[in-house]
């Protein structure tokens, strides 16, 4: 017995500090409203077969959902298939289990992301982040800084490809000249920086 | 009725269209729009998709601040209606969550007591007016117009109870009583890839192309959306998807409230049909609207 133990802490296995880690990761995923739905799943495929976008994934949502319960979260979080996801929720509808696909992998994004595992110039961090930093600051998004902010992060020479489009919105009076500021933007973030501080308060199960 | 308008951020721009024809059609039917005051950005999914309790705070705001008027908050926007509709539910269903949102809220003295409604205007239409009242008000038939009804993903899904899932039926009802013809149009709900065409634009150009080419085979010759990101990606891109995959796609994509007004009587220009880049009737396929 004591032999078989040890075994299991050397071969393969994972150190207990790293089986900790792996395990609140898990845990946070399967946190989020809906995440203990995943339990459920009978690995059928409808959530792959709906998935329009499923034909480029490298790992597809059938097999993120397995991964995710044979507890392998390095292979889903250094995937394509949490970025790719359009968040259409053909998945979840269809899921004869209702198993919140869409929100499990929005909620891998955001482990990935704290984990800071994705490429560098990433494009969907990239453009998070350029639509998050435009949130903040005037409450409300603005399209045209949005479009030049992610360009800027990602690759800038492909913004001149924006130009005619950007030009063809412009005289249709489609694109505004200047962001749009609320009117409490000063008392809009206090509220961010507090949620910010909620953000950190790890939820409890509720049962 | 009355009812608190939440525009969201691109229908001051990108979608401004979508703005002036749904205020005129609200207006042309009698039922009365106040505008949210000071609302800000609902966070979309790129804020879900990074942080999901700020994500709810930001639109927890506007819930806050919407919930004083007393009435539904009805956002045009297939996004914002998503974001704020399932801010909404969380905060209703989880304990926690709406504690977290509190403290949040608190520090700018607002205080969300689970009050609002959140609707997509589409069903206010079809459920509160009533379609009956809508085609008693039309003054021009649409006959002729041949419409692909692209719902999009986010209005119907994931489950929100207002309409089939998989073939919904709103706007198809809607203009079938104002005299146009629906095509057959299989791709009603698939995804058009949203952000995915800035992201992946191979991906979302594939996407939107086989949207587009069903809705020309089936015959036709005008898609109703009713979400700003659905209309940019369908009709912006067009140019694109031609020269990627050598098609002749000339289709153009209305707003399903720009081409209400005009039954309802609207001028093309209030209801912001001149800002389409693909412009409406295209010169093929010129419509006979009759009175």
């Amino acid at each position: 017995m004591r032999a078989r133990k040890r075994k299991a802490e050397t071969e393969g296995a994972y150190s207990r500090k790293e089986k900790e880690l792996r395990d609140s990761l898990l845990l946070q995923v399967a946190n989020i409203p809906g995440g203990e739905s995943i339990k459920k799943c009978i690995q059928c495929g409808s959530c792959t077969g709906s998935c329009p976008v499923s034909y480029t994934m490298d790992i597809t949502p059938r097999e993120i959902i397995a991964l995710f319960r044979a507890r392998d979260i390095e292979s889903i979080l250094s995937s394509r298939t949490i970025w790719i996801c359009a968040s259409c929720y053909a998945c979840t509808i269809r899921c004869p289990q209702g198993v919140q696909v869409t929100d499990i992998l929005y909620a891998l994004k955001r482990l990935a992301i704290e984990q800071k595992i994705y490429p560098k110039r990433f494009p969907v961090y990239s453009l998070s982040k350029a639509f998050v930093y435009l949130a903040n600051r005037y409450g409300r998004s603005y399209e045209p800084g949005l479009i030049v902010a992610y360009f800027l992060r990602t690759n800038p020479f492909k913004l001149l490809g924006m130009i005619p489009l950007f030009l063809k919105l412009f005289f249709k009076g489609r694109i505004g000249i200047l962001p749009k500021k609320i009117k409490g933007s000063k008392n809009f973030s206090k509220i961010l920086q507090e949620a910010e501080i909620m953000e950190m308060v790890v939820p409890v199960v509720e049962s | 009725m009355e009812y608190t308008y939440y525009p969201g951020c691109s229908l001051e721009a990108s979608a401004k269209g979508y703005d002036e024809s749904f205020r005129f059609v609200f207006q042309a039917l009698g039922q009365k729009l106040v505008e949210l005051e000071d609302w800000n950005c609902c966070g979309a999914t790129y804020y879900m998709a990074t942080k999901e309790t700020i994500s709810l705070v930001i639109s927890a705001r506007n819930l806050a601040l919407a919930e004083p008027y007393g009435h539904d908050l009805v956002c045009p926007c297939s996004s914002c209606y998503t974001i704020l509709y399932k801010t909404n539910h969380i905060l209703k269903n989880n304990r926690i969550m709406k504690a977290k949102v509190d403290q949040a809220l608190k520090k700018d003295d607002l205080k969300y007591d689970l009050g609002i409604k959140v609707r997509h205007p589409l069903e206010v239409l079809v459920n509160d007016v009533g379609l009956e009242t809508i085609a008693s008000k039309a003054k021009i038939s649409l006959a002729g117009m041949k419409i692909a009804q692209y719902y999009g993903c986010q209005i119907v899904r994931p489950d929100r109870g207002l309409d089939d899932k998989e073939n919904p039926q709103m706007m198809d009802s809607l203009f079938a009583a104002l005299g146009a013809e629906n095509v057959y149009f299989p791709m009603k709900v698939r995804c058009c890839g949203g952000m995915l065409m800035t992201t992946y634009p191979d991906v979302a150009l594939e996407l939107n192309k086989k949207i587009l080419e069903s809705a020309r085979q089936n015959g036709a010759n005008l898609v109703l959306t009713t979400c700003p990101l659905c209309q940019i990606n369908l009709e912006a891109y067009q140019d694109k998807i031609n020269k990627k995959f050598k098609t002749d796609l000339h289709l153009p994509i209305l707003f399903f409230t720009q081409a209400l007004g005009l039954a309802l009587g609207g001028d093309p220009k209030e209801l912001g049909i001149k800002r389409s880049l693909i412009p409406f009737p295209t010169k093929e396929n010129r419509l006979e609207v009759t009175k």
